[in-house]
C-alpha cells in the first residue's frame, strides 16, 4: 500500500492508509493528547482533548483519518488552551479526590492535569450528586470519577458479544451502568481488563488494591505522552 | 389485561423481532403498559438477545419514553421561550391547581401526570400542550379547567377538543385544534400543482439529469445547514451499496420552527412525491420519514396519504409505468432535539440512542443500516418537486447569489400575525417585520436558539445563507421583554437536549448557564462577562456536532449585540464578585447557637 504524506505543525510525516491522525502522529513521534482513545477499540471521540485543526476546522484527531497532503495544526496556543479547558471541565464535572483514589499515579486524567499544568480549574465546581455501585461481585463502579469515555462500553463484552456496560440518560445526566446479570458473570480477567481500560478510577477490581505502590506508578516519574515524544 | 410477558412478546414479534425497530417496540410496549419497567426491559432484551443496558440506554435517552408510569393522562406543556411570553406560567399554575400536583410529577392515584417539554412546534399558538398525543393550543385558564375536569371524568382526550383548526386539521384523520396560520404563500411551495406530474417529469429524465437540474437550481438544504442538495444526491448516488435510502428529516425541533408541521398538514403529497424524486435520483427504492413524536397527531393522516399515493401509482411498484419502484414508511421519534442532526436521526431510526456519529463516513457513504443514505429536510424535498416542474433556471432566478428560491419562515413571538411566510431569500429583517406586524421589536432571534440574536442595528440584514442563515425559526422579541430570561430559557433547552456524548457540550453548557445566572443575579464583574464570552468560544470550537457548536450562541450573540445589557448588570469597580453569601450560610447555625452574626467588611 502507498504511503500518505502529511504534516503536523509543519513537520513532514508519513501515514499508512486508514490510520487516524492520532495513530499516525504516534508513529511519527508526535504526541497528541487523548483520553477516551484506547488502542484497539473503535474510536469514540467523546473527550475532544485530541482536537486539532485541519484546513481551518477543528476536529478530533482520534476519529479523523489522515489524507494525502493534510496539514494538521497540533500544538498551537489556542488548541493547547482548549485541551486544558476540557481537562478542567472534566475535573469540575465530576468529584475527583486524587489523594484517596486507588488509580492515583495510573490515572490518565490526573496525568493530563499535570502535563497541562492545571492549578485550579477556571470553571466553578459543579459538585454533582453521583452514585457508587458496589453491588457487583467483581468490580466497583465509582461514578464520581467517571469521565464517560465509553472505553468500558466499547471494550468489555461477553463471549457472545453482548455489552456488559452501557450508557443511560442524556446530557449532564448520562452515566455508565451495567447489565447486572451479565456483570455477575464477569471473570477476574474481565474485571481486571475493565479496570485497566478505565482511564480514571471509576472501575475498580474488588479485593485488590495498591498492588503497585504510589511512587512507582505509570505517570509518577514521567509525564503522560513522553513515551511517544521523540527528543 | 394481558400479562407483561405476553404484551412484550406480541409487540416484538409485530416488528419481526428486529432490533433496529426498537423505537417502535418501546413505543408500543409503553402504549400498552403505560411505561417500560425493568421487567419489560429485561423481557425485550431477552427476546432480542440484547444486553439490558442496550434497551435501557434507548429508553432513558428520549423524553417521551419512561420507565415509571406518568399517568393515565400525561400532560406535556411546552416550555419554550415563546410559550413563556404568551403566558405559560399562569397556564402551568392552572394545571397544577386543577390537577393537584406539581410539574414533573404524577398524581398519587396515577390518573394525571404533569411534565414540561421542549418546543412542540406550536409557537404561533402558545401556550400549548400535548396530552396523550393530542395537541391543545392557545390554552387559557378556563380551557385548562375544562380539560382537567374532562380527564377526571375519564373522558377520551380526543373528545376534549372542542374546535378544529383550518384546512386538513379538520379532516377525520387529524381533527386537531391546530391552526395552519399560512400568512404568505409563495411560488415554490404554495403554488398549485398536479399530483404525480413532478415524478413523471423526473422519470422522463435520467437520474443524473435530475441531479443536474437540482444543481442548476442551486437548491440548498432547508433545515438550516444549507448543504447543496444536488451534491448530496450525487455523492449518495455514486456511493457503493447493495441498496440506497432516502430519509426525510421531519424532526423539526429548533424552538420556534413549525413550518414542517404546516407542510405535513397541507402538502404531504408534495413531500412524498419529492421523496420519490430523491429516490429515483440516488437509486433508492425505500424511503423513511422520521416524524417527530410531537407530530404523532398527523401520523394516521400521513399513512392515508401514502395509501392514496400508492393507489395513484405515484408510490409503489412501477411508478407511472416507468419501471421505478419506491415506497415510504413512517418512523416515529420520541422526543430528542439532537435527532434533527442527520446522523443522530439515522441512529435513532435504527433503534438506538440518538447520538450523532463520527465522520467520516458520511451518511451518503454509510447511512441507514450502513447503506448510502440521503437525509433531506421536508421543505427541501418539496422544493425538488417544484424544480422538476418549473426547471432549475426558474428556481435560480429567485433569491441571492448563494441562496436561491424561497424560504418558509416560522414567525412567532411579539408580532401581530404569527404564522408561516414563504418569502424570497434575501428578504431583509425589516421587510419581514413590516410583513408580520412586528415593527416595535428590540431583538430578533433568527434561526432559533442555535442561530443569531440581532439588535435593531442589524435589521437591515438579509435572511439567506450569505448573511443570516435560518432553518426557518424567527422569534420576535418586543421592547418590554427581559432578554436575559429568553437567553436563559434557550440555555436550559440546550442543557436538557445535549446528548451527553462529548465533554464540551455536556459539561460546557451547564457551566455557561451557571455563569449566565451569576451575571443575572447581579453578582458579577466585567471579568465574568469576558470569561463567559471566552468559554462560549471553547464550547463552540471543540464540540462534536452542530448542537454543541451552536449552543453557546444565545449567550455569545447577545454579548456581541447587546453588550450594554450585560454591562448594566455587572459591578464595574471590582475584578471579582463572590457568589458565596457568608451571612446566608451562617444564618441557620447562628440561630441555633443564639448568636447574631457579625460580618466585618473585608
Amino acid at each position: 500500500m502507498s504511503t500518505i504524506n502529511f504534516t503536523i505543525d509543519g513537520k513532514a510525516c508519513k501515514a499508512k492508509p486508514g490510520q487516524t491522525i492520532v495513530e499516525a502522529a504516534k508513529d511519527n513521534g508526535i504526541y497528541i493528547p487523548t483520553l477516551c482513545h484506547f488502542e484497539g477499540l473503535k474510536p469514540a471521540g467523546t473527550c475532544r482533548i485530541c482536537t486539532v485543526k485541519v484546513g481551518g476546522r477543528n476536529m478530533a484527531a482520534c476519529t479523523t483519518p489522515v489524507t494525502e497532503g493534510m496539514v494538521v495544526e497540533n500544538k498551537t496556543a489556542d488548541l493547547e488552551d482548549y485541551r486544558k479547558a476540557i481537562i478542567e471541565m472534566l475535573f469540575v464535572e465530576g468529584n475527583h479526590m486524587c489523594p484517596t483514589c486507588e488509580k492515583s499515579g495510573n490515572c490518565e486524567l490526573q496525568a493530563l492535569g499535570y502535563r497541562y499544568m492545571m492549578m485550579a480549574p477556571r470553571f466553578p465546581f459543579l459538585f454533582p450528586r453521583r452514585t457508587l455501585d458496589a453491588s457487583l461481585p467483581k468490580i466497583v463502579i465509582e461514578r464520581n470519577r467517571c469521565v464517560q469515555c465509553l472505553r468500558c462500553v466499547r471494550g468489555i463484552t461477553t463471549a457472545d458479544g453482548k455489552r456488559i456496560f452501557g450508557v443511560v440518560n442524556r446530557g449532564g445526566h448520562v452515566e455508565i451502568t451495567v447489565d447486572k446479570d451479565l456483570a455477575a458473570s464477569m471473570t477476574d480477567e474481565m474485571a481486571q481488563k475493565a479496570m485497566d481500560l478505565c482511564p480514571v478510577g471509576a472501575i475498580l477490581k474488588k479485593e485488590v488494591g495498591f498492588a503497585i505502590p504510589i511512587g512507582k506508578r505509570k505517570f509518577d516519574s514521567k509525564p503522560i505522552g513522553s513515551e511517544i515524544e521523540k527528543a | 389485561m394481558a400479562s407483561l410477558d405476553a404484551v412484550v412478546k406480541q409487540v416484538v414479534s409485530k416488528y419481526g423481532n428486529d432490533r433496529t425497530r426498537l423505537m417502535d417496540i418501546i413505543t408500543d410496549v409503553q402504549t400498552e403498559l403505560g411505561c417500560v419497567s425493568d421487567e419489560a426491559v429485561a423481557q425485550i432484551a431477552k427476546i432480542l438477545d440484547l444486553s439490558k443496558v442496550d434497551v435501557e440506554g434507548v429508553i432513558t435517552f428520549y423524553h417521551f419514553f419512561t420507565k415509571t408510569p406518568r399517568g393515565k393522562y400525561t400532560v406535556y406543556l411546552n416550555n419554550s421561550a415563546v410559550a413563556n411570553m404568551k403566558g405559560r406560567a399562569a397556564i402551568a399554575k392552572a394545571f397544577e391547581d386543577a390537577v393537584g400536583c406539581s410539574f414533573g410529577r404524577t398524581t398519587s392515584d396515577g390518573l394525571i401526570g404533569l411534565y414540561d417539554t421542549s418546543c412542540i412546534g406550536m409557537n404561533d399558538q402558545e401556550p400549548a400542550a400535548i396530552i396523550n398525543g393530542v395537541v391543545f393550543t392557545n390554552l387559557t385558564q378556563e380551557k385548562v379547567k375544562e380539560i382537567v375536569t374532562g380527564m377526571k371524568a375519564g373522558k377520551d382526550v380526543k373528545d376534549l377538543v372542542k374546535e378544529y383548526g383550518d384546512g386538513a386539521n379538520q379532516s377525520d384523520l387529524i381533527r386537531a385544534m391546530v391552526k395552519n396560520n399560512i400568512m404568505r404563500k409563495g411560488p415554490v411551495l404554495f403554488a398549485p400543482y398536479e399530483q404525480g406530474s413532478a415524478i413523471k417529469a423526473a422519470l422522463s429524465k435520467k437520474p443524473e439529469d435530475v441531479i443536474e437540474e437540482i444543481k442548476i437550481a442551486n437548491l440548498r438544504g432547508r433545515g438550516g445547514a444549507g448543504f447543496p442538495t444536488g451534491m448530496k444526491w450525487e455523492f449518495c448516488r455514486k456511493a457503493e451499496g447493495a441498496k440506497h435510502y432516502v430519509i426525510c428529516n421531519a424532526d423539526e425541533g429548533e424552538p420556534g420552527t413549525f413550518k414542517d408541521r404546516v407542510i405535513l398538514t397541507e402538502l404531504p403529497h408534495m413531500l412524498f412525491e419529492g421523496m420519490a424524486i430523491a429516490g429515483y435520483a440516488v437509486g433508492a427504492q425505500e424511503g423513511i420519514i422520521y416524524l417527530r413524536a410531537e407530530y404523532l397527531y398527523l401520523k394516521k393522516y400521513l399513512e392515508k396519504v401514502l395509501e392514496d399515493l400508492r393507489a395513484k401509482n405515484i408510490l409503489g411498484k412501477n411508478i407511472a409505468g416507468k419501471g421505478f419502484d419506491f415506497d415510504i414508511r413512517i418512523q416515529m421519534g420520541a422526543g430528542a432535539y439532537v435527532c434533527g442532526e442527520e446522523s443522530a436521526l439515522i441512529e435513532s431510526a435504527e433503534g438506538k440512542r440518538g447520538e450523532p456519529r463520527n465522520r467520516p463516513p458520511f451518511p451518503v457513504q454509510k447511512g441507514y443500516l450502513g447503506y448510502p443514505t440521503t437525509v433531506n429536510n421536508v421543505e427541501t424535498l418539496c422544493c425538488a418537486v417544484r424544480i422538476m416542474l418549473e426547471g432549475g433556471e426558474w428556481f435560480a432566478k429567485m433569491g441571492t447569489a448563494q441562496s436561491k428560491g424561497t424560504k418558509l419562515l416560522s414567525v412567532s413571538g411579539d408580532c401581530q400575525n404569527p404564522g408561516i411566510y414563504e418569502v424570497e431569500f434575501g428578504t431583509t429583517v425589516n421587510t419581514l417585520l413590516e410583513m408580520v406586524g412586528g415593527r416595535t421589536a428590540k431583538a430578533v432571534q433568527v434561526g432559533g436558539p442555535s442561530g443569531t440574536c440581532i439588535s435593531k442595528k442589524d435589521f437591515g440584514r438579509r435572511i439567506c445563507f450569505d448573511d443570516l442563515a435560518t432553518g426557518g425559526s424567527i422569534i420576535i422579541i418586543g421592547p418590554d421583554r427581559d432578554l436575559f430570561e429568553i437567553v436563559h430559557n434557550f440555555m436550559d433547552f440546550f442543557v436538557e437536549e445535549s446528548c451527553g456524548w462529548c465533554v464540551p457540550c455536556r459539561a460546557g453548557n451547564v457551566i455557561l448557564k451557571q455563569k449566565l445566572e451569576k451575571i443575572m443575579s447581579g453578582k458579577a464583574s466585567t471579568k465574568d462577562v469576558q470569561e463567559l464570552e471566552d468559554w462560549c468560544k471553547i464550547v463552540k470550537a471543540t464540540s462534536r456536532c452542530g448542537l454543541g457548536q451552536t449552543s453557546p450562541n444565545p449567550i455569545y450573540t447577545t454579548i456581541q449585540n447587546f453588550r450594554e445589557m450585560y454591562e448594566a448588570k455587572v459591578k464595574k469597580d471590582t475584578d471579582y464578585v463572590s457568589t458565596f453569601d457568608l451571612l446566608a450560610a451562617v444564618e441557620e447555625s447562628c440561630k441555633a447557637a443564639g448568636r447574631i452574626p457579625k460580618v466585618e467588611e473585608h
